[in-house]
């Protein structure tokens, strides 16, 4: 668990964070959401101390981090970054072991979990002996997330991840980064400027916009429920999207046709509208079978899930 | 060219021994100075990568250091460290640091700002980033900085030799002031090729990747230290008193070779520059040294020459040479010049050149005030009438008498003169003379018969000792084989001579050079 409480930090005269605080519970992923400049990154950096609060305290599992060794704290917590930063003169294997060695792992140790992390990352065997500017983008993200994740810290912050990466990689990477199950053990606070990035992967955001936080919430909160005006225009532009996004089949389950009794392999209401939408496109299929609460199932088609997500949409409108 | 060639060859071949022996200082030289220009500009460097407020000043005054000239930087050094290896490394390292300091700076300030973040992230303590981030991520621009270092050091070695420290420039600069181009290339090719191979080795280094350059890493100081360590071999020449001689007279018949064959001495002998010789005489750092009789500094350090009892060093009395050419273009000089001659005598020229090197009057003065004392001075004319151009060799002595020269050519004629001084020796002055850059410039009888002429040695040994004949062969054979004109001597005869200390010649009653050669044998 990680807290915040009334952190601020000058550069120069400009105050570049305005008395933020936030809470992430045990293995949350809360996203840093907001502009260049905002303040995100560094608000990101006091977690670890790469950059000191000029006020307010930092806590992570209810210790105040002011108190501790900064080395010692960095080499408990995984820390993922834009420009990746592999040390150019090291490969592959001895950067994912740069902090076991710092923490005087075994040889044999590292080796095992190295191993296990570049299968989970879908690493090419062979790369483990090349050298960083011989490996693409978006392996070299993955071997950045390896040497975040080899000691299977309990906190990582991610200071956009995925930044760095062309579009069709960066989608699919996002993909393996959700199902990774390494991550959904962890706590983490990631930073974005990507509203779609946050969305997908965020249980909470956190909006921030000139050294303030604007607000919290999850997902659907910030998009429902925005607490102003910045926070609504900052969602506006991919709003539909996003809401496709957000919702949830057991959201609209009210407004779907009636249980069916249909039986066979059924997918669950825990998919969002999008993804089903997605679904019904790419297949031949013309219908879904949907499993929801209560062991109910219900076969939806195109027409009916567009038709369900409105009556769900101005419901919300009317709330 | 082929017999030229040939001749080279022959030469470094008959002193291969010596040659090797100064490669090898040479060698030790560089690296050693090397060596501690990186174990102080390393953690300079560092240092001033960690603390940005103190890199303009750490830079600046390597950058000034860099600047002062090498032989200037040389004399600062012996006050403070006396002459041979001391200070001879410690200038070279001087000259090392400025390179090595601010690649190392721009290497650690140059690498990713990303990669050293990651390394802070990822809980690395400061030395851990130094250690295995920063320094090998630099080491590729720090190489180069050593590189360039390097180079520059096996230039500046050459000038070692001024100060006794050995190393390959005393072949160059012996064959410079001993007319002796083998000599000279048999210093400078080795120099060269030295700093070439040496160059292209490191850049091998540099080249490598992360992986070979690890273990290159290591093995790199222990070939330094051990090519530093060349230095250290001991010359094996043990004896009480230690000789200073010029690369010059080490080369020369009468010389450092007349004194092995006729009296049998056997010295240790350094080689140095005479711009400190008498110094380094004076500071007891040398006991005997090779001096010119009128030398100013014979007077200033309280030297005593030791007497020439089997007469080997040939008379040099000095007179203005002249092409035949300039006499013609102007008709007053050769009766200008004249008027100086047999004026000045060994006594009055020292004194002279007492005023100049030990009194720090301006040659000019000095000239001055003995024209005035002796009536020869006469107010300048400004003629317009041609440009007569003086050279002189680079010590005070040559310095007093172009002023003299100029006065007196200012003051009798309507001729307007410009001086060359300060030539760096016999064979640069000489070459002056004779690619028509210079007029004229006082040359010495012995310096013309034995370095310019070289004579058949059975013809030059019977010259030798009369100062008439010798003034004679040379006149002869300049007009024949140079074109060029011997003018009335001036009257003082600076020959060689060996030098001690007063006290100490008094303590071991040496007067002669027997009798130095018959202390050195006893103990």
């Amino acid at each position: 668990m990680i807290e915040l409480k009334e952190i601020s930090k000058k550069f120069g005269d400009t105050l570049a964070i305005n008395k933020a605080s936030f809470k992430v519970e045990e293995k949350e992923t809360l996203v840093l959401l907001g502009t260049s400049g905002c303040g995100k990154t560094t608000t990101l950096k006091m977690i670890n101390r790469l950059i000191e609060p000029d006020a307010g305290q930092v806590f992570i599992n209810g210790e105040n981090i002011t108190n501790q060794d900064p080395d010692i704290l960095r080499t408990g917590i995984g820390y993922v970054m834009q420009n990746i930063g592999l040390f150019p003169h090291y490969n592959v294997a001895e950067n994912i072991a740069v902090v076991p060695k710092l923490l005087k792992w075994d040889k044999e140790k590292i080796k095992v979990r190295t191993q296990e992390l570049i299968e989970k990352l879908h690493l090419p065997e062979n790369s483990l002996s090349m050298f960083p500017h011989e490996l693409s983008g978006g392996q070299q993200q993955r071997v950045g997330l390896a040497r975040a994740l080899v000691t299977d810290p309990s906190v990582l912050l991610m200071d956009e991840p995925f930044g760095a990466l062309d579009n069709v990689t960066r989608t699919s990477i996002q993909k393996e980064f959700k199902g990774l199950e390494e991550l959904k053990r962890k706590t983490i606070v990631m930073v974005t400027h990507d509203v779609q990035e946050a969305f997908e992967l965020a249980d909470r955001i956190c909006l921030m916009d000139k050294g303030k936080i604007i607000q919290i919430g999850t997902p659907k909160e910030l998009l429902y429920q925005p607490i102003n005006d910045f926070a609504r225009k900052f969602l506006a532009g991919q709003r539909l999207f996003l809401e496709f996004k957000v919702v949830k089949m057991q959201d609209i389950w009210p407004y779907l046709p009636k249980v069916t009794l249909q039986d066979g392999k059924s997918l669950s209401a825990d998919m969002n509208v999008w993804d089903a939408m997605e679904l019904l496109r790419s297949s031949d299929r013309s219908e879904l079978l949907v499993s929801g609460a209560n062991k109910e199932s219900k076969a939806v088609n195109f027409e009916q899930l567009t038709k369900g997500f409105n009556q769900f949409q101005n419901a919300q409108v009317h709330e | 060219m082929n017999e030229h060639q040939q001749t080279l060859w022959q030469f470094m071949h008959e002193q291969s021994d010596k040659l090797f022996a100064q490669t090898l200082q040479h060698v030790g030289l560089t690296f050693i100075s090397l060596l501690i220009a990186i174990a102080i500009g390393l953690p300079l460097g560092i240092l001033i990568a960690r603390k940005r407020k103190l890199s303009g000043t750490v830079l600046g005054i390597a950058g000034i250091l860099q600047t002062v000239p090498s032989i200037a930087l040389l004399g600062f050094m012996i006050p403070v460290l006396g002459i041979g290896a001391k200070p001879a490394i410690v200038a070279l390292l001087i000259y090392a640091l400025l390179p090595i300091i601010r690649n190392t700076y721009t290497g650690i300030i140059g690498i990713d700002q990303h990669v050293k973040e990651a390394a802070r992230a990822m809980g690395m303590s400061k030395s851990q980033i130094l250690l295995k981030v920063e320094l090998p991520l630099a080491i590729p621009v720090i190489l180069a900085g050593i590189r360039t270092a390097m180079v520059i050091n096996v230039g500046v070695a050459t000038l070692a030799s001024f100060i006794a420290a050995g190393g390959l420039g005393e072949f160059i600069f012996g064959g410079i002031s001993l007319n002796n181009t083998n000599m000279i290339l048999a210093g400078a090719i080795p120099a060269a090729l030295l700093a070439i191979i040496l160059d292209a080795l490191l850049s091998l280094i540099q080249k490598m990747d992360f992986k070979k350059l690890r273990k290159a890493l290591y093995i790199l100081p222990v070939v330094i230290l051990i090519l530093g360590g060349f230095y250290a071999l001991p010359s094996a020449y043990g004896s009480t008193l230690t000789a200073g001689f010029t690369p010059e007279f080490m080369g020369r018949q009468d010389g450092d070779l007349g004194l092995k064959s006729t009296y049998g001495l056997k010295i240790h002998t350094i080689v140095i520059s005479d711009a400190v010789m008498y110094k380094a005489a004076f500071s007891k750092e040398l006991d005997v040294i090779s001096g010119y009789s009128t030398d100013g500094r014979l007077k200033a350090f309280d030297l005593k020459i030791l007497k020439d009892d089997k007469s080997i060093f040939p008379p040099y009395y000095a007179a203005p040479i002249v092409r035949d050419e300039t006499l013609k273009q102007f008709p007053q000089l050769a009766e200008t010049l004249n008027l100086l001659a047999g004026k000045i005598t060994d006594l009055v020229m020292t004194d002279l050149n007492y005023r100049t090197d030990y009194l720090h009057q301006t040659p000019e003065r000095v000239a001055k005030d003995f024209l005035i004392s002796t009536g020869l001075y006469k107010a300048p004319k400004n003629g317009h009438n041609g440009v007569v151009r003086i050279g002189s060799k680079i010590f005070g002595e040559q310095y007093i008498l172009a002023e003299m020269y100029s006065m007196l050519i200012r003051g009798n004629t309507d001729y307007e003169v410009s001086t060359k001084t300060g030539l760096g020796g016999t064979k640069i002055c000489f070459d002056a003379l004779m690619n028509d850059q210079i007029d004229f410039y006082p040359e010495y009888t012995g310096t013309g018969l034995l370095v310019l002429l070289q004579p058949d040695p059975k013809i030059a040994k019977e010259m030798a000792h009369n100062k008439d004949k010798t003034y004679d062969y040379v006149s002869a054979e300049f007009e024949k084989k140079f074109k060029i004109k011997w003018l009335k001597p001036i009257g003082f005869n600076n020959s060689y001579a060996l030098m001690m200390r007063q006290k100490q010649s008094k303590d071991l009653n040496v007067n002669t050079i027997t009798d130095l050669k018959n202390y050195l044998d006893k103990n």
